[in-house]
């Protein structure tokens, strides 16, 4: 290596010999601001900021009230700029009302209902989005959210019908079989790229299919389908299976929400606290010096795709025995597995961050919809929110372009260059 | 050419990594840059190349200021660079690679290879290059890269070349050759740069010496100063340039190579029934010039490679089929040659990086739960033990200068209980204060009763650490020598001829 290291700014004090002791605490508030002003959780927060203002943009370019005042804005500019505001504050405050909490409704019980929606949508979409990030930071690209939830519900959804246990039991016994099912189904793609090499990316995308069409074939047999029924759709769960209410009959909001707040301690311990996460992270970052410490890298692989598959899995079960109790078809997998990845990368792979992100996705989708019913303003455009969010993410340059922040101090070394020239 | 900065200064953040730098290059002068890692050498060559832009100071040619907005700029006004680390496209030819960038056309934008293969030709023979236009450069060993990278400079006009550190990647050979066609260059008019760390080849090449240390000119010197001199100036302080050690004291036999083949992933023999055996409080270093087989025999030792056969004996118990872990568990400590690549993992602190092949188990994990506050302390304490300079041990290790990368390395390693230990290239692209450190450390292990395995190209290192040499040609160990071989034997050892008088 050669002097190229020096340049950035956070690299000062390694090369300075006489560094003064930073006091323990001050030196993790260091960090902690180091994380916030460089890494990428200011860069999320700043990539939501900067899809709402679009997204505002593009709710007052279409709505017809701006429009028809900027027919006449040279003569009353006012206008123009009162329909704007209407516009935008009318549509995010449907939003806000819909996700969060709606004034207009009598009582804290029925104003908070909206709350309760928005992490009802968060359940399935936390779950998953940890099962892609923890796949993340194996290094691995888990696109198969999509079959590993279809196969998750089905098994889940088959204990959930088709046997009689008592409560308690029954649940619990149904979400251990999604969480497995899910597991192998993701294990498969983990077992093909330790023993051949098959990039996931690849495996994960066919298994996606083999799991549609094999869920499809099943609705149409007594394995899956409701009796005398002629829809491809599987019969109502048993109240033994279901995931009860957690705040009665009037939400929806189900125990499942409990699982996921479960399944983000164990991520974070699993990664920030276990020997197992610590292979995991090694083998991520550098597989090579991994393989040198003697870590097993392809059973790391294999395990890393059985445990994202098994939280994909959960997500899969909160939607069969939670969010539809009443029987689902092909479509139960609704496109949070592929949801997930945006949420993992907003959650900077981040078990907490993962956790908040699939929140503001399910308040997105909570409020998407009563801003349409209550503004007009098309559902899609939460849709474009979301995208823009994952654009601004994927480059943190433009953000950082944008607000004028300094670029983290990690230097572009080309650590990969044996492999380059080299040799 | 004549190539001067005046007062380069730049700056990032708090730090000042050029600090009014000024130095004159005179046309058909070799002018050597030389300084540690992280004394600012590269920041300079990348502000002349318009990488970086200068806080303050100006940049001339031939008395003529420049502002170089990008690299674009830099090449056109005569500035060429030979990277450490090439700029080559492997599967392209050396003529695709020269042409790279300001490609000619024929009619609707065909390429003109025929014109690029020429002046491949042309440059080439100017100089006795040697270089096959159409050959492709993945094919080349890497002397011959270099080449095409200076080929590829010259192409393009360059009247001021810069070499950053340019021998890092040779064989003593290839550096020999390196320094000649320096020369050959340095006639035809050439201004030349010659960032190094290597206090023998500025002896041997260069016109004017500066000094740099801690991003600022500590004073020019005169080429011909003993290798002392120039060390003490590089570092700020006097350095042992030879490493202290006693006589060894060798004990049992405790590594016992026996009859050991190794085959690539294409079924080549890459080590070819290799037989010795390390006592301990002894070091057997394994010379010879890179790519001869020493790299898959250390990873043969450790696991890392997948088909060996014939025996490998470590205080009696066989360490072939062994998985890596079984292996370092049987006490085997590996300073492996590559430690960006194979080392470390650059994202994770220095702390994770002290355990990254203690993740089994006590004292560093109970209960499949990592002990953050012992691994803290415990890399508080190595911190100390090993000098590694860092402001924390929750800094990343990428951001760490060579020098003390490797110390972490050596601070896993050794901080072990360790039946043998294994050190591929110790010391590969370090500054001189870290060299010795590192020699230091070896020594002590031995000492400590250890048996030490150090694999090195350099025969300057070899000298200076090794009790006997293990000598390797082509897979394989040409003959086992004492220590005290003189260089010429080794260096024809090293060349595949078995001196009669040498018992193997």
């Amino acid at each position: 290596m050669t002097d190229q290291q020096i340049p950035s700014p956070s690299q000062a004090a390694p090369i300075v010999p006489d560094a003064p002791e930073k006091e323990p605490g001050e030196s993790r508030w260091h960090a902690f601001v180091r994380e916030v002003t460089q890494g990428s959780v200011l860069i999320s927060v700043l990539a939501v900021l900067l899809s709402i203002i679009a997204g505002g943009i593009l709710i007052a370019a279409t709505d017809e009230d701006v429009q028809r005042a900027a027919g006449y804005f040279f003569a009353r500019p006012l206008d123009t700029f009162r329909a704007i505001w209407d516009s935008v504050a009318g549509a995010y405050s449907a939003l806000f009302q819909g996700a969060v909490y709606n004034f207009r409704r009598p009582g804290f019980a029925a104003g908070i209902r909206p709350l309760t929606e928005t992490l009802t949508f968060a359940t399935p979409l936390i779950a998953a989005g940890l099962g892609v990030a923890l796949a993340f930071r194996v290094g691995l690209f888990n696109i198969g959210g999509r079959g590993q939830m279809l196969i998750a519900a089905a098994a889940a959804g088959w204990v959930g019908f088709a046997l009689d246990l008592p409560f308690g039991i029954h649940l619990l016994a149904a979400v251990v079989a999604g969480i497995i099912a899910g597991g192998v189904w993701g294990g498969i793609a983990g077992l093909l790229k330790a023993r051949t090499g098959a990039h996931e990316v690849i495996t994960t995308i066919m298994l996606n299919f083999i799991a549609f069409y094999l869920v499809s074939f099943l609705l149409r047999t007594p394995v899956l389908q409701a009796p005398g029924s002629n829809n491809p759709k599987t019969p109502a769960m048993k109240e033994t299976a279901v995931f009860p209410d957690l705040f009665g009959p009037g939400y929806n909001l189900h125990a499942g929400f409990l699982f996921v707040i479960v399944a983000t301690v164990v991520v974070w311990y699993l990664l920030n606290r276990s020997n197992v996460g610590f292979q995991f992270r090694a083998v991520g970052e550098n597989p090579h010096a991994a393989r040198v410490a003697g870590i097993n890298v392809p059973s790391v692989y294999v395990w890393a795709m059985v445990i994202s598959g098994a939280l994909i899995g959960l997500a899969g079960t909160a939607q069969a025995l939670g969010t539809i109790k009443t029987g689902f078809g092909s479509g139960i997998d609704a496109g949070i597995g592929f949801d997930a990845i945006t949420v993992a990368l907003l959650g900077r792979s981040r078990p907490w961050g993962v956790f908040a992100a699939g929140i503001l996705f399910g308040a997105f989708k909570a409020g998407g919809f009563s801003m349409q019913a209550a503004e007009g303003v098309p559902v899609d455009i939460v849709l474009v929110v979301q995208s823009l969010i994952v654009l601004f993410i994927a480059a943190p340059p433009l953000v950082r372009t944008i607000f004028r922040l300094r670029t983290p101090g990690a230097s572009q070394r080309p650590s990969r260059r044996r492999k380059a020239v080299a040799r | 050419m004549k190539l001067e900065l005046r007062g380069i200064t730049k700056r990032f953040g708090a730090l000042t990594a050029n600090d009014a730098i000024s130095l004159t290059v005179e046309p058909g002068e070799i002018h050597a840059l030389l300084g540690e890692n992280g004394a600012g050498k590269s920041t300079l060559m990348n502000v002349l190349y318009g990488l970086y832009q200068a806080d303050e100071g100006s940049i001339l040619l031939d008395g003529v200021e420049q502002h170089f907005a990008g690299p674009g700029d830099a090449m056109r006004a005569g500035i060429g660079m030979v990277h450490q680390h090439f700029m080559l496209i492997p599967v392209f030819t050396v003529a695709e690679n020269v042409m790279l960038g300001h490609e000619q056309t024929k009619a609707i934008g065909r390429l003109d290879l025929a014109a690029a293969r020429a002046r491949v030709r042309e440059i080439s023979d100017r100089f006795g290059f040697d270089v096959d236009p159409d050959a492709r450069v993945e094919d080349l060993p890497v002397g011959v890269q270099q080449r095409v990278e200076i080929i590829k400079a010259l192409s393009r006009d360059a009247k001021v070349l810069v070499f950053d550190e340019p021998t890092a990647v040779l064989t003593p050979q290839e550096t020999d050759e390196l320094i000649a066609i320096m020369r050959q260059l340095k006639a035809a008019g050439t201004s030349i740069v010659f960032i190094t760390h290597k206090l023998r080849e500025v002896r041997a090449v260069a016109d004017r010496v500066t000094v740099i240390r801690l991003g600022k000119v500590v004073g020019e010197a005169d080429p011909q100063s003993t290798n002392a001199e120039l060390a003490s100036l590089m570092v700020g302080r006097s350095v042992e340039l030879t490493v202290q050690k006693e006589p060894a004291k060798p004990g049992d036999e405790a590594l016992v190579v026996r009859n050991v083949s190794v085959l690539d992933p294409n079924g080549q023999k890459v080590v070819n029934n290799v037989s010795f055996e390390v006592r301990r409080g002894e070091i057997l270093a394994i010379a010879g010039v890179q790519g001869n087989g020493q790299t898959e025999i250390t990873e043969a030792l450790l696991g890392l490679q997948p088909h060996v056969s014939g025996e490998i004996l470590l205080d009696g118990k066989s360490l072939i089929g062994l998985p890596v872990r079984k292996v370092l568990d049987a006490g085997v400590g590996f300073v492996p040659e590559d430690r960006t690549e194979d080392g470390l993992v650059a994202e994770f602190t220095i702390a994770e990086n002290l355990m990254l092949n203690r993740s089994t188990g006590e004292p560093f994990v109970k209960g499949g739960t990592l002990q953050l506050g012992y691994l803290n302390e415990f890399a508080e304490q190595k911190r100390k033990e090993f000098d590694i300079r860092t402001q924390s041990v929750q800094s990343h290790v990428g951001r760490l200068s060579g020098g003390n990368q490797q110390k972490v390395v050596l601070a896993r390693e050794l901080s072990r209980d360790l039946r043998l230990f294994v050190a591929a290239q110790p010391t590969r692209g370090l500054d001189v204060g870290s060299i010795e450190f590192v020699h230091t450390r070896i020594v002590q292990s031995r000492d400590a009763g250890i048996p030490v395995i150090v694999v090195s190209t350099e025969l300057d290192e070899v000298v200076a650490l090794a009790d006997r040499i293990a000598v390797m040609y082509r897979g394989s160990i040409v003959g086992i020598v004492p220590g005290d071989t003189p260089r010429d034997v080794l260096g024809l050892m090293m060349a595949g001829e078995k001196p009669t008088e040498v018992a193997a």
